[in-house]
C-alpha cells in the first residue's frame, strides 16, 4: 500500500458504555521527508496521499515550507501547485497546529442536536477559538464536515477517535484524560 | 409491520470485517468467479436487467453508467473504476457501515464493475476522516491480492485488476464526481466543466466509471441471484433494498437496509421506534442538506425514486433527519446554507457570491423572528439563478430545500 498513517489507536472508536483509549497518534519515530516520499510512485495521483503522510509525520501536525518544497521536486511540479493543493484542503495546515486535533461536526443534524453549545464549552475550556491552537501547544479547535456519525449527535473526533452524545460534562472529562496522557 | 431485509449488510455483525476467509465461509467471492466466467457484456445487461439506481443520491442507470464507460472506446489503453466513498452528505453513514464491517463486499463489487467494463486499475476514494474504513479496506485489498482475487489472471481467466485506495482531505465537493477526478488527479477539488462525462473522458482523460460504495457493494448479490430476483423487491421504478440512515427526535436512531416502496411512516415508527416522548413530529428532512423537508402529509408516500418526485421531494443518499415539534425549520434552513457557504469553493462566482446572499437572507428571518412576507420567494430566485449558472451539483443544491419548504413549510417565514 503506497500510503502510511500513523498507526491507529487500540480503540478507534467510543464503546458503548465508555469512552475510546486516549492513544496519543505521533509518538511514533519521525521519519526522513526522504523516506515518506519514496514510498509513493512519483505521480500525481499520490499528492494527497504524500501530503497526508508528511503532515502525519510532524509533531505538529502541520506541513512545513521544507515538506512541501521536497513534494513539488518530487512531483516534478512547482511549489505554488502544492502550496495550493495543501491550502484548499481543509485537513492540511501550512501552520503549526496542536499535537490533538479536535474537529468538531456543526453539520445540520449535530447542530440541532445542539453542537454550538458544545463548541462554546471547547473555546471556554481550552481558552481559544476556532482554528486556533491553546498556548501550551496540546489542542486545536477545527470544524469538520459530517462524521457520519449522525446516530449519536452531537459528535467530535480528536486525531482519530471519536466521541458522541456530547454534553458539557462528557467534554471535560474527555479533554481531561488527554491533559492528564500529556503530563502522564 | 415490515421487516428489515439485509441483503447488501447480510454480513453485518455475523463475519469479521477483518477476517477473508469469514467472508469467503460467507459465500464471498462466488459472484465474482461467476462474474468472471461470463461475457462482460452480459454483466452490464444483467445490471441493466436488475434497475439499479445509484445509491449515491443522484439514482442514475448502474446498468447504463456500465454501459456507456464500456461502449465508450474499445481499443484505449486504459480505462478505470473508480468508488465514490467520500461520504459527506450530512445525516448519511451508510457507505461507513458497508465499509467497516464488510469491506470485501465491496472489493467483490468492484471486481465485478472493472471485469464488465474493461477497467485494469480501480481506486477508491475515501475521505481522510474515515480513519476505521481506511484502515480496515486496506487489510481487505492486501488480503484479497494474496488470495490472488486481485492482481493478474484473476479466477484463471486473462483478466487482471487491481485497487489502490486514495484519500480524501475534508473537502465535501469531492464528492462530486467530476470534482472527485480533479482531487485523485492532485488538484485542488475545483468542479469540471461537462460534458464530457467521465464515461466518455474521465480519470487522466480516460473512460471511467464512477459508483458510489452501496452501489458496487449491492452488485455482487445481483449477480449471484439474477436480476429477477433482484427486482423483485422493492417497487417498479426502485427495485431492491436500500440502507436508510435515520436521526433526529427518534427514539432509535440508526441505520436499516429496507425494501424500497416503504413509507416513512413505517420508517419512523415501525423501525426507528417512533418520536421521542413528549415530541410531536414537525418536519422530515430527506437527503441530507442538498435534500428536501416534508410533513406528515407525506409520511404514507411509499419511498422511492419517482413517488418521492412527485411530492416535490428526493430520496437522495438515503438520510432521514427528524425533526420535533420544537425545533425551528428557519434555524434548520440556515444551518443548511451555513454549511452550503463553507464548502462553495469559489470557482463559480453565482454559487459563491449567492450563498452569502442566501445566508444573509435566511439570517434576517432568524434574527427577527419572521422576514419580510417575500423572503423565500427572494431566496427561491437566487437559488434557481445559481442552480442554473454553476457548474457542478453544489450550487444546484439550495434550491432543492428551499422549493421544499416553499411547499411545505411556506408559513414558518
Amino acid at each position: 500500500m503506497a500510503w502510511v498513517r500513523r498507526p491507529a489507536p487500540t480503540n478507534g472508536e467510543e464503546s458503548e458504555n465508555g469512552v475510546g483509549q486516549e492513544t496519543r497518534t505521533n509518538n511514533i519515530e519521525i521519519m526522513s521527508t526522504e523516506e515518506i516520499l519514496k514510498q509513493f510512485p512519483a505521480e500525481h495521483n499520490n499528492m494527497l496521499g504524500i501530503l497526508h503522510a508528511l503532515q502525519d509525520n510532524n509533531p505538529r501536525n502541520y506541513l512545513n515550507s521544507k515538506d512541501l518544497k521536497a513534494a513539488a521536486a518530487y512531483l516534478n511540479t512547482s511549489l505554488s501547485h502544492v502550496y495550493g493543493v495543501a491550502t484548499y484542503y481543509s485537513m492540511f495546515s501550512v501552520r503549526p497546529r496542536g499535537e490533538n486535533i479536535i474537529r468538531i461536526c456543526n453539520s445540520p443534524v449535530c447542530h440541532v442536536e445542539g453542537s454550538v453549545n458544545i463548541i462554546d464549552e471547547l473555546k471556554k475550556e481550552l481558552f481559544i477559538g476556532l482554528g486556533e491552537t491553546t498556548e501550551d501547544g496540546l489542542f486545536t479547535i477545527e470544524l469538520t464536515e459530517c462524521l457520519g456519525q449522525c446516530h449519536r449527535a452531537p459528535v467530535m473526533m480528536i486525531n482519530e477517535n471519536i466521541y458522541g452524545n456530547l454534553s458539557k460534562e462528557k467534554i471535560l472529562s474527555i479533554l481531561n484524560k488527554y491533559k492528564n496522557n500529556h503530563s502522564g | 409491520m415490515a421487516e428489515e431485509r439485509r441483503i447488501t449488510l447480510i454480513n453485518y455483525g455475523k463475519i469479521d470485517p477483518e477476517s477473508i476467509s469469514d467472508y469467503i465461509s460467507a459465500g464471498g467471492y462466488k459472484a465474482a468467479e461467476k462474474a468472471l466466467s461470463c461475457k462482460p457484456f452480459d454483466i452490464i445487461e444483467e445490471m441493466s436487467k436488475s434497475s439499479l439506481r445509484g445509491r449515491g443520491g443522484a439514482g442514475f442507470s448502474t446498468g447504463l453508467k456500465k454501459k456507456f464507460t464500456s461502449e465508450a472506446c474499445t481499443l484505449c489503453e486504459q480505462k478505470y473504476l473508480v468508488c465514490n466513498a467520500d461520504e459527506g452528505e450530512p445525516g448519511t453513514f451508510k457507505d461507513r457501515i458497508i465499509m467497516e464491517n464488510d469491506p470485501h463486499r465491496l472489493i467483490e463489487g468492484m471486481i465485478i464493475a472493472a471485469y464488465a467494463i474493461g477497467a485494469s486499475k480501480a481506486y477508491i476514494y475515501i475521505r481522510g476522516e474515515y480513519y476505521k474504513s481506511i484502515k480496515r479496506l486496506g487489510k481487505a485489498i492486501h488480503d484479497a491480492r494474496q488470495e490472488g482475487f486481485l492482481g493478474s489472471n484473476i479466477f484463471g481467466s486473462s483478466f487482471s485488476t487491481d485497487i489502490e485506495i486514495r484519500l480524501g482531505a475534508g473537502s465535501y465537493l469531492c464528492g462530486e464526481e467530476l470534482t472527485m477526478l480533479e482531487s485523485l488527479e492532485g488538484k485542488r477539488g475545483y468542479p469540471r466543466i461537462k460534458p464530457p462525462f467521465p464515461a466518455g473522458k474521465g480519470l487522466h482523460g480516460f473512460p471511467t466509471l464512477i459508483n458510489n460504495v452501496e452501489t458496487l457493494a449491492t452488485v455482487p448479490v445481483v449477480i449471484e441471484k439474477g436480476a429477477d430476483w433482484y427486482t423483485g423487491m422493492g417497487t417498479e421504478d426502485s427495485p431492491g433494498t436500500k440502507i436508510f440512515t435515520i436521526s433526529g427526535d427518534i427514539k432509535k436512531p440508526g441505520f436499516y437496509e429496507l425494501e424500497l416502496g416503504l413509507t416513512l411512516r413505517e420508517l419512523i415508527y415501525d423501525f426507528a421506534g417512533g418520536m421521542k416522548e413528549g415530541v410531536d413530529l414537525k418536519a422530515v428532512l430527506i437527503g441530507g442538506a442538498a435534500g428536501t423537508f416534508v410533513d406528515e402529509t407525506v409520511l404514507d408516500t411509499p419511498m422511492g425514486f419517482d413517488t418521492l418526485k412527485e411530492k416535490g421531494a428526493v430520496l437522495g443518499s438515503g438520510a432521514v433527519m427528524v425533526l420535533g415539534h420544537n425545533k425551528s425549520i428557519p434555524g434548520m434552513t440556515q444551518s443548511i446554507l451555513e454549511f452550503f457557504e463553507h464548502e462553495s469553493c469559489g470557482k463559480c462566482v453565482p454559487c459563491r457570491v449567492g450563498m452569502t446572499q442566501l445566508v444573509r437572507l435566511i439570517s434576517s428571518v432568524n434574527e427577527n423572528g419572521t422576514g419580510h412576507k417575500n423572503i423565500l420567494d427572494e431566496m427561491l430566485t437566487e437559488a434557481e439563478f445559481m442552480a442554473k449558472t454553476s457548474l457542478c451539483p453544489l450550487g444546484q443544491s439550495p434550491v432543492l430545500p428551499l422549493k421544499s419548504l416553499k411547499r411545505y413549510f411556506a408559513g414558518h417565514f
